[in-house]
């Protein structure tokens, strides 16, 4: 029955107690939305990259590194000779090696030379290996292999051309040697959903005629360059699998120590925890923010109840008269705060669910981030208990104020 | 008929934080089943007579006693138990929480009173209801859609419901017209006649003294003390 009036008061305040659990509920939502973004970040990121025991590149930052090479993320400095490749593929710990070379794009996208090896190490979320659901791999020079969201959004099917501009964001096409989309890997949630993969040496036939990043003037035909020899000078970056987990350290430390040129080599885990580091004060800063938007919700209701506090003392005379105790006002302002909260809560949760069936798609085209609509963990209910404990507890002070004014008040209000 | 319903003895009493304004009963008894009215004027300490017969506020010194029970003697929150079974109280106006049905307001007292609500028969809201005039059906509408006339019939059931000993009235009728006062008071000594409960009804109006065992001046009774401020 206290419970049925509870409800009954709050409904008979309908416009204020629904401004307060709307706050509530958007605040709810925005916290539990910043923490599905970070977890679906950081899971996005973790599953990028797997079975991979190291990543080989010029020697700079090691975030850096991961973060060009895998996530497509800044530029490197600096390549790797194809000399220096070669001396590291052939170290009797390497099982396989994946040459890596960046530079260039199409449209948004990177286009990344490699050869057919990456189809069959690159592993990502656990162990998957790419699929290429359309189309085959790379057996022309001029194929090229796109991930799904460079066909989602540029429309691209097997079989259409594909123009590969020189270097990132420039008016330069390399227009005269026109790829072919060959085929289309399937989405994966990485990175490579976002790329266009090409062969190392179609990478070395469109800068023919290129010196030192400037065009030369001269066009050599399609023909005589089909006939060249297209090895590499060099690669962005490799990617390694060691034979024994146990070399990995001994490999890393040679390469690290290589005479000949500055490399340097990373165990893609300890980069991305170096990386977290990093982010973690950003991630810490919204948390804070959001969690002061959830406070400021619940001083808002503090503020609601206690300016509802004079108009209702008639109503708490009501209540001591019936033999209610000033306990039991009290048990009943917190009850309607708990409630208002609880409401707010359920509403807040609600909307992350319809913010994020509307917006997955976005985020992942946007952001080439996958964020999952699993039920509620146990740690985001434990956000939601705790905004309904804490919205009690801040109705403590205006409940107690209640509990007072009862008690002078007594049966003697007059309207 | 000689069991004591209400006893003030040498009451005193004074508002906390307020030396302004107190209040002191020589003696003042009511039988158990008889009706008094208490006239008054506004602000001379009626209500503060009623919130220390409720027990709401506690004397300084003296003795109130409801049913022979001291309500010095109790605790806090034995006294709030007390009044909810002991007491049913009725309003000037304003009696009902407004958003709750008429049924939750009527059973609202038995929530806090055991003892009553094993007394009320379970029908006693219709039965209630219909005794006072108030039309079939209305005990599941919002008790702030009711007419003032229909507001005060509620309170009365609500104060009659399961019988405590002692109806206390502050000015039920004041918020109704002449006509609408007659049939309310007969109504509500109708309803008080078979459970031989004590009616104590504080009012300015001398007209209504007819229908009451005693008429009581509470300037007869009871001395206000007003202190310069």
């Amino acid at each position: 029955m206290i419970l049925r009036l509870a409800f009954g008061s709050l409904l008979a305040r309908a416009l204020t107690v629904g401004m307060t659990i709307l706050a509530i509920a958007l605040s709810v939502a925005l916290f539990l939305g910043v923490e599905k973004v970070r977890t679906g970040a950081r899971a996005s990121f973790a599953d990028t990259i797997s079975g991979t025991d190291l990543i080989v590149g010029a020697r700079s930052g090691s975030v850096q590194l991961l973060l060009y090479s895998v996530f497509r993320i800044g530029n490197a400095t600096n390549n790797v000779t194809w000399e220096s490749y070669q001396d590291i593929a052939s170290r009797p710990e390497v099982d396989w090696i994946v040459p890596i070379s960046l530079g260039d794009s199409h449209r948004q996208f990177r286009v990344m030379g490699t050869t057919q090896a990456f189809f069959e190490h690159y592993r990502y979320r656990g162990g998957r290996s790419l699929v290429v659901g359309q189309g085959h791999g790379l057996d022309d020079l001029y194929d090229a292999v796109i991930g799904a969201e460079v066909a989602a959004s540029l429309g691209y099917e097997v079989g259409d051309p594909i123009i590969v501009s020189h270097g990132l964001a420039s008016f330069t096409d390399h227009d005269d040697q026109p790829f072919r989309v060959a085929g289309i890997v399937d989405r994966t949630g990485t990175p490579v959903d976002r790329t266009v993969i090409v062969s190392l040496e179609a990478i070395e036939a469109i800068h023919v005629d290129w010196q030192s990043g400037a065009q030369t003037g001269r066009t050599t035909p399609v023909e005589r360059i089909r006939q060249m020899d297209l090895t590499p000078s060099a690669v962005t970056a490799a990617l390694v699998g060691v034979k024994s987990r146990l070399q990995i350290f001994g490999l890393q430390r040679a390469i690290n120590e290589y005479q000949e040129e500055p490399l340097l080599a990373i165990l893609p885990g300890v980069a991305l925890q170096e990386l977290w580091q990093i982010v973690g004060v950003a991630e810490t800063a919204l948390i804070g923010v959001s969690a002061m938007v959830v406070v400021t919700a619940l001083l808002g209701m503090m503020a609601m109840i206690f300016s509802s506090l004079n108009e209702r003392r008639r109503e708490m005379a009501i209540w001591r008269a019936m033999g209610a105790r000033p306990a039991t006002i009290l048990g009943l302002l917190v009850l309607e705060a708990a409630l208002m909260a609880a409401i707010g809560a359920i509403l807040g949760l609600a909307l992350l669910y319809a913010a994020l069936f509307a917006a997955q798609p976005l985020v992942d085209s946007a952001f080439g981030l996958w964020l999952p609509i699993d039920p509620p963990t146990a740690r985001e209910l434990s956000v939601l208990a705790g905004v309904i404990g804490a919205a009690a507890i801040a109705s403590l002070l205006p409940a107690l104020r209640a509990y007072r004014l009862s008690l002078a008040d007594g049966m003697m209000v007059r309207i | 008929m000689t069991d004591p319903a209400l006893t003030l003895e040498d009451v005193r009493f004074r508002w906390p934080g307020r030396a302004t304004f107190g209040l002191s009963v020589p003696g003042f008894h009511m039988t158990q089943g008889e009706s008094v009215l208490l006239l008054g004027e506004s602000g001379s300490g009626k209500s503060t007579l009623l919130s220390l017969i409720c027990g709401i506020v506690t004397a300084e010194r003296g003795r109130v006693e409801v049913g022979g029970t001291d309500l010095s003697t109790l605790r806090a929150g034995a006294r709030d138990r007390f009044r909810a079974e002991r007491i049913g109280v009725i309003f000037q106006q304003f009696n009902l929480l407004p958003y709750a049905s008429v049924s939750d307001n009527i059973l609202l007292p038995l929530r806090f009173a055991p003892e009553r609500r094993k007394r009320a028969a379970p029908d006693e809201v219709a039965t209630l209801c219909s005794a006072l005039g108030l039309p079939v059906g209305i005990t599941g509408a919002t008790a702030g859609r009711l007419s003032v006339g229909q507001q005060q019939r509620v309170a009365v059931a609500r104060a009659l419901i399961g019988q405590p000993p002692l109806i206390v009235a502050d000015e039920p009728t004041s918020a109704l017209d002449a006509a609408t006062q007659d049939t309310f008071l007969g109504l509500l000594f109708d309803r008080i006649a078979p459970s031989r409960s004590s009616l104590l009804m504080v009012s300015h109006d001398e007209r209504l003294g007819a229908r009451f065992d005693r008429v009581v001046r509470l300037v007869d009774i009871a001395q206000t003390e007003r202190l310069a401020a």
